[in-house]
């Protein structure tokens, strides 16, 4: 009798839309779990990494980027019908990133106004999530992601377990890790409150405010956030560069003054102002 | 009002420490192996971490609270003691923020082999617990070790741990003790406790065993009898301690109010308010919740099991298939403040709050316990507070 043949790897594929690479980066980072790593999955195409580049279906995909331009329309179509699981890295993929800015200005006149050529450039007005256009599995958040997050991910994809990445506030992270409270105990403006965990609170620990890289978390009282921001020295043109950065589509979408019927997270497709 | 100590196990162990004195009880306690932890100043905030002499204590500092604010400050009296509400509470000792249970291998032949996790605390000395902690601990002994499933790591670290208490002489705008009934004198519980007495006649500690182990240790340290003047200061300052209180709780059954005002019209105040970020919880030192965490690795051939601090202003903390229980932030406030004041008498025959404040400090947007507890009573008071669909 024949030897049963070795069971097929799971294949991952790592693809890149309207981004700057850090996250997929993040993954070459991993470098404890890369070798490992490439024993458990085949890497079917990732292009950061290698010039070896498999035709689909993919189990695991991972997302880096927002939908920018009329060819993403349809390419992440394609990878999405490609796709058993697919999953966004990163602020670009999750909320438009920061390129979404022109969502809420006149994206012709930044065309004029970064490119020598303009004429060469095909972009769409907005620059949308990857959510906006295609059903995905689960969003991992970031500006860039967290390397523990990431493998946390991978991991649970292995093992068919539900992946641990909690909706919950930077809080609940800063506590856990004891920093003494930035906004209470010195008065420095912190977006913790309202920003989703997964960096493990990292810049409260070093005396800085959270910026809000990860976006806004599941539960946002932004009404009472505002405030909060200016009794600690925020100005309101301050508040608004810190709410119009990574994730200006998601805080957009959840800004008091702005009178949308939405729920906190919700992809809107960017409404010029 | 007296302060209520113990009976010292060994006689009357109540003697008088000098600085020096502190300093050799420090070493007494690191000589018989033991990890003292106790408040010194980091980070801009008198925080509790592990002392490697009494130096290191915050002599000269104090702190300045209101809600959602915290600030150290110098003290020309150079007490250590007089200060309440840090950032942390002793649960970060006793009930770490993240513990592994369990780890898992599968072997070669596919057989799984499950480690439970056998941790080692070291033994400890808390330096500085505050009457109103010591209640806390106690409350946390009651339901992590105090029912039929005992917690095998709060159980470890609480079991050896020795408890030096420090009474209340400077309590702070936050401070609610007298309203619980934990503090400011120190209640019976303690291995030894210690009152700090600053005036013309210098700095000391009066001190007095409540164990036979801490009268053991009092033995050992260069000390004097304690004298009138010394008991009769420390009796004083802190009696008028207890007449310093920042806040009160309204002086009626917090139980009832609670049970009562489940659709009072305050929900819909605090919510709006509140920003759901779990702070409160996660200072209080009373809150116990956890939630698991399974991590497994890229083989898929090593599990294990962690648990860590969770929240009830958590989304996922009542998430069950179709959402969350608790979806909106009025709920969620109210399981907390239900939780402290009310419910946990059903749960655990005692309140859930002891008075230290801490929720107020640490609150980024201010919200207060006291004044949420007194706006509902008015509210009760008021005739508003609807209850017609008889829920309790
Ligand atoms: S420092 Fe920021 S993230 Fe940390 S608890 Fe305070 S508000 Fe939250
Ligand atoms: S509810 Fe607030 S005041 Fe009461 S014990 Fe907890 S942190 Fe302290
Ligand atoms: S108040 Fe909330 S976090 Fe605290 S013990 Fe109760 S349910 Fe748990
Ligand atoms: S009461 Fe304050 S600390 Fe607690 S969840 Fe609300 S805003 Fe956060």
């Amino acid at each position: 009798m024949a030897a049963p043949a070795a069971p097929a790897r799971p294949r991952l594929g790592v693809f890149k839309f309207a981004s700057c690479d850090g996250c997929q980066l993040t993954l070459l980072d991993c470098e404890d779990e890369l070798l490992p790593l490439s024993a458990e999955v085949e890497i079917a195409h990732f292009v950061e990494a290698s010039s070896d580049i498999q035709p689909g279906p993919y189990d695991l995909s991972l997302v880096e980027g927002s939908v920018s331009t009329p060819e993403h329309l349809e390419r992440i179509r394609r990878i999405r019908a490609e796709s058993r699981y697919l999953v966004t890295i990163g602020a670009c993929a999750t909320a438009g990133g920061v390129q979404a800015l022109r969502n809420y200005a006149d994206a012709e006149e930044f065309r004029a106004a970064v490119y020598a050529q303009p004429e060469y450039i095909e972009t769409l007005a907005t620059s949308t999530p990857i959510e906006a256009h295609v059903p995905v599995d689960l969003e991992l958040r970031g500006c860039p992601i967290d390397r523990g997050q990431l493998v946390e991910v991978i991991t649970a994809f292995l093992a068919d377990r539900r992946p641990d990445i909690p909706n919950h506030s930077v809080c609940f992270a800063c506590k856990r890790r004891g920093t003494p409270c930035l906004p209470v105990s010195r008065g420095i403006p912190c977006l913790g409150p309202a920003t989703h965990a997964g960096c493990g609170a990292l810049c409260p620990a070093y005396g800085r405010g959270c910026y809000g890289c990860f976006g806004p978390s599941g539960s946002t009282n932004m009404p009472a956030m505002i405030p909060l921001l200016r009794s600690d020295g925020m100005s309101d043109e301050d508040v608004l560069r810190l709410l119009h950065t990574f994730n200006v589509n998601d805080f957009t979408a959840i800004e008091p003054e702005r009178e949308h019927e939405v729920e906190p997270g919700t992809k809107l497709p960017g409404e010029p102002r | 009002m007296a302060s209520a100590t113990a009976p010292p196990a060994a006689g009357d162990t109540a003697c008088v420490l000098d600085r020096d004195g502190m300093g050799a009880l420090v070493r007494e306690l690191r000589a018989r192996g033991r990890t003292v932890i106790g408040p010194t100043v980091r980070d801009d905030a008198i925080v509790l971490a592990k002392l490697e002499s009494a130096e290191e204590l915050p002599y000269g500092w104090g702190v300045e609270h209101e809600a959602g604010y915290y600030r150290v400050r110098r003290r020309p009296d150079g007490a250590a003691f007089a200060h309440s509400a840090g950032p942390q509470s002793w649960k970060s000792f006793l009930h770490p923020e993240r513990v592994r249970q369990w780890a898992a291998d599968r072997g070669p032949d596919g057989e799984m082999t499950v480690r439970p996790e056998r941790d080692e605390p070291p033994s400890f000395a808390f330096l500085g617990v505050r009457p109103c902690d010591l209640r806390a601990i106690q409350i946390q002994d009651r339901v992590m070790i105090g029912g039929p499933h005992r917690d095998a790591t709060y159980g470890a670290r609480r079991g050896g741990a020795f408890l030096i208490v420090v009474e209340c002489t400077e309590p702070g705008a936050t401070c609610f003790c007298v309203s619980m009934d934990t503090g400011p004198a120190a209640r019976p519980g303690y291995d030894l406790a210690l009152t700090e007495v600053v005036d013309e006649a210098g700095h000391r500690f009066l001190a007095r065993a409540g164990t036979d182990e801490g009268a053991e240790i009092l033995a050992a340290l260069p000390r004097r009898p304690a004298d009138d003047l010394t008991r009769t200061r420390a009796r004083e300052d802190v009696e008028a301690a207890a007449g310093r209180m920042g806040r009160t709780m309204p002086e009626v059954d917090l139980r009832a109010l609670l049970a009562g005002t489940l659709d009072a019209e305050r929900w819909n105040d605090v919510a709006a308010r509140c920003l759901t970020c779990g702070n409160c919880t996660m200072a209080c030192p009373t809150c116990f919740c956890t939630t698991t965490e399974d991590v497994t690795d890229l083989t898929g051939d090593h599990a294990e099991r962690w648990r860590r601090w969770e929240s009830c202003y958590d989304l996922d903390f009542t998430h069950l298939p179709g959402g969350s229980v608790r979806g909106s932030g009025r709920s969620r406030y109210r399981q907390w403040l239900t939780h402290k004041l009310g419910t946990w008498w059903d749960q655990f025959d005692s309140s859930g709050c002891v008075g230290c404040g801490r929720c107020i400090v640490w609150c980024p947007v201010g919200i207060d316990i006291t004044e949420e507890a007194h706006a509902l009573h008015q509210e009760s008071l008021d005739g508003q507070a609807g209850t017609e669909d008889g829920r309790p």
